[in-house]
């Protein structure tokens, strides 16, 4: 047995022999390592990282509807070793090889006019998989860009950002720490990716050799296996596209990136039995006639999670609409309101048939 | 890190651990009068096996300072099974949520009243420190002033709350956070000697849990001092919950992961002077919590009330009340039954029943409540079917001020116009039945 797997070993080693005898590849033994590096630039990840350009086998992605973090914009890759490749999963994310390394960076244009533009990154996260599970690492870029320094406690860095409409904020960013990645990404308390999931991933993007569905581009390079068809794959609406779903769509699809992670069953937010992941059939679940349990002051004096028809009694907008610490929801990566998420859920209540309310009988 | 390293404790250092946890250790000495700072010529043996021990496991001494939120953080990131993180006398200004991922580490301060880890300056989070991991130990020192709950622990498997202190010092504040200490989802769950002031919803809250004592603990000042609620196995005494709206909550709740309160023994309970108005913010179910109630049960069953000392409660000393809101779930048994209030030494209650409930009820019975009040409903809607059974009730064998009322509904709810109160006392020929007390890994 133990000749066997050195022989394939060996023979891996030999096929791969071009790719890996270059010192610009991925650094599969950082990405192993029992301890993380201290330098992002040890994995690397990036031919350039000043603008994000991913290094060989490095492949970018996006969803169809991405979670808020204060109006950052975010650069996503992901890394599957070599010979390796995730399997297709229809509702979860999917089961990615060990050695997988997903890789999200957060920043802010000079000009949010010009979004793609003159990016200042702040942070880059990683979810490694190791044998173990997956590990979340922050790393916080310094000011010239050339290299991200591990920062395990997380940090907080103030930022002044400009919105396109001209308006210049000043926020505290807060980078995660390793125990606050984990604030959102478990499940039954281990480790777990949110954002591939075919119904985030299923879209078009402009990669250098041209525009292709994601999860078709995946399946042709080999890191994904048993997809089936695009057209066959769910998709979700993406929230700010009228043209992409329904009112009702584009809510569930922002709800489910922006709250679903922690509200779903044996979620980290499972205790409230709020669910409002894409999948929740239970309209008390979805928060429709619910009543809080430990909101505590996050009620906002407001009776229900989701008042039908009414948003001005809904618990859930509120919770999106105010910036108090301890309050605010999502818990982590918003001190900002999200003006454009308030207005789609705040619509998408009010146009919620006002029925049914539990009462004696 | 530097500071840490400089701070870590290796062998040969017993003085400077003993010189910042003078007090800690004081208590290791079992009964000796030696002196902690001098333990190399006078402490026992044994004392000096401890302390060494301590040292070892020490990851690091913390201290207050600029860096406080990111030393501690670390640490508690860095910390690896077995060790104890400590944290030295003095306030420390936090900005985010602390938090422990790693199983079996003990945070460990100088004392309840020297360790204070203040979250007036918090910028984001929904509480002041969050404990995931299995086997963990919180000891003496104190939580202040977080945005949103003290100390919340969730999913833990054993997990102990010594001497810890969650309080809100500005004031008795609708924007105070809603819990104290926050026990949710976990099992074998021990608050000992434990205090929790200012709360805007429960003080003490233990939700969605099983295997739990809280005992010889303090709640005040608090909406509800103390609450079980959804939770299993618990076992509530010694604790004093006094100057809170309503003092001890057994409650069940609807559309939540785990459902059906049961096994619930609440005694020798010191629950008195609940004179503070209810400051929650309306819509949470608290906000329904009366001023000046002692004991209070919502839909819960197997729960047993006795030896407690209950009074000067202003709406009443003991309520049992089916759910009284509505709720729709299929799972949820609303009533309250196998309920067993006994050997009480009772003080003046109900003379003025306070918030929107007990008021309504209080005209239905001429403006007063008694002592115990019971609603009697015995029925229930479920699924669109009326569900009956019978609700065992026993009062029996209470002293002092001992006034009893049984409203005499038929159905959850609290419709007071269908009250038929009596104030015979039910189950006199019901047998209190024996129950095994809660045990806990971490009490042997």
């Amino acid at each position: 047995m133990r000749f066997v797997l050195s022989l394939l070993i060996l023979l891996m080693g030999v096929s791969g022999l071009p790719h890996l005898s270059s010192a610009e590849g991925v650094n599969d033994a950082a990405v192993f390592a029992a301890k993380p590096a201290k330098l992002l630039s040890a994995y690397r990840l990036f031919a350039d990282p000043a603008v994000m350009t991913p290094n060989d086998g490095v492949v970018p992605y996006d969803l169809n509807t991405p979670l808020f973090t204060d109006y950052a914009v975010k650069r996503r890759f992901v890394y599957v070793p070599d010979g390796a490749s995730a399997e297709y999963h229809e509702t979860e994310a999917f089961d990615f090889p060990v050695g997988t390394v997903l890789v999200k960076s957060f920043g802010y244009p000079a000009d949010f006019s010009k979004p793609d533009q003159d990016i200042q990154f702040i942070e880059t996260r990683l979810l490694i998989h190791q044998q173990e599970g997956w590990v979340a690492l922050p790393y916080v870029w310094n000011d010239d860009m050339s290299d991200a320094t591990l920062k395990v406690a997380g940090k907080r860095v103030d930022k002044q950002i400009a919105l396109a409409d001209g308006t210049v904020k000043s926020i505290s960013y807060a980078v995660p720490n390793k125990n606050q990645c984990k604030g959102c990404h478990a499940l039954d308390d281990a480790v777990i990716p949110l954002g591939p999931k075919a119904r985030h991933l299923n879209k078009d993007f402009a990669y250098p050799s041209g525009m292709a569905n994601q999860l078709q581009h995946w399946s042709d390079a080999g890191l994904l296996s048993g997809a089936p068809d695009a057209a066959s794959a769910p998709a979700m609406a993406v929230w700010n596209d009228p043209t992409s779903g329904s009112l009702e769509e584009r809510a569930r699809a922002y709800l489910d990136v922006n709250c679903g992670h922690c509200h779903r069953p044996r979620g980290p937010a499972d205790n409230s039995g709020l669910f409002l992941s894409a999948l929740e059939e239970d309209r008390i679940a979805l928060g429709i006639w619910k009543r809080p349990v430990a909101a505590g002051q996050g009620t906002g004096g407001r009776n229900f999670d989701i008042a039908p028809g009414d948003p001005s009694d809904s618990i859930l907008l509120f919770r999106m609409e105010t910036t108090e610490p301890g309050v605010l929801m999502p818990e982590l990566g918003r001190s900002l309101q999200h003006d454009e998420g308030v207005a789609l859920i705040g619509a998408w209540i009010e146009s919620l048939p006002v029925t049914d309310q539990p009462q004696w009988q | 890190m530097k500071s840490l390293n400089k701070l870590r404790i290796r062998d040969g250092q017993p003085a400077l651990v003993a010189a910042l946890f003078g007090l800690t250790l004081a208590a290791c000495d079992q009964g000796s009068d030696q002196s902690a700072s001098a333990p190399e010529t006078t402490s026992p043996p044994d004392v000096m096996e401890k302390m060494e021990e301590t040292a070892e496991d020490a990851a690091a001494v913390l201290m207050p300072g600029p860096d406080a939120q990111e030393q501690i953080q670390e640490a508690l990131i860095v910390a690896e099974p077995g060790d104890t993180v400590m944290l030295g006398a003095g306030v420390f200004e936090l900005t985010d949520v602390l938090s422990l991922d790693v199983d079996d580490v003990t945070l460990l301060g100088a004392g309840m009243d020297k360790t204070i880890l203040s979250f007036k300056g918090q910028l984001a989070g929904g509480e002041g420190l969050l404990v995931t991991s299995d086997r963990t130990v919180l000891k003496d020192f104190s939580i202040e002033d977080p945005k949103g709950d003290g100390i919340k622990a969730k999913g833990v498997d054993t997990i102990s709350f010594l001497n810890v202190r969650a309080a809100w010092t500005q004031g008795l504040k609708d924007t105070n956070g809603a819990y104290g200490l926050y026990p949710v989802q976990s099992k074998n769950v021990l608050i000992d000697g434990s205090v929790a002031f200012g709360a805007s919803d429960a003080g003490i809250y233990v939700g969605q849990s099983q295997n739990i004592i809280v005992r010889n603990s303090t709640a005040e000042y608090n909406v509800a001092g103390i609450e079980i609620e959804n939770s299993y196995d618990a076992d509530v005494y010694n604790n004093t919950a006094q100057h809170n709206s309503t003092g001890i909550l057994v409650f069940d709740m609807p559309n939540l992961p785990q459902m059906g309160s049961r096994s619930i023994r609440v005694y020798q309970n010191k629950v008195i002077n609940n004179d503070t108005d209810n400051f929650s913010p309306p819509g949470g179910i608290v906000n329904i919590a009366p001023k000046g109630a002692g004991i209070l049960v919502f839909s819960s069953r197997d729960v047993h009330i006795f030896e407690n000392e209950v009074g000067n409660n202003q709406t009443s000393n003991i309520l049992l009340v089916g759910y009284p809101v509505p709720y729709e779930d299929p799972n949820m048994n609303p009533l309250v039954r196998e309920i067993y209030v006994y050997n009480n030494t009772l003080g003046k209650a109900g003379w003025a029943p306070n918030g929107p409930l007990a008021e309504e009820g209080a005209k239905a019975l001429g403006g007063q409540f008694p002592s115990i009040l019971w609603d009697g409903a015995h029925s229930y809607m479920r699924d669109g079917e009326t569900v009956s059974e019978e609700a065992v009730v026993v009062i029996r064998g209470n002293t002092g001020e001992t006034s009893f009322l049984n409203l005499g509904l038929t159905n959850v709810g609290l419709n007071f116009m269908e009250a038929q109160p009596s104030p015979e006392l039910p189950g006199v020929d019901v047998e209190i039945p024996a129950y095994d007390p809660v045990v806990l890994p971490q009490d042997s």
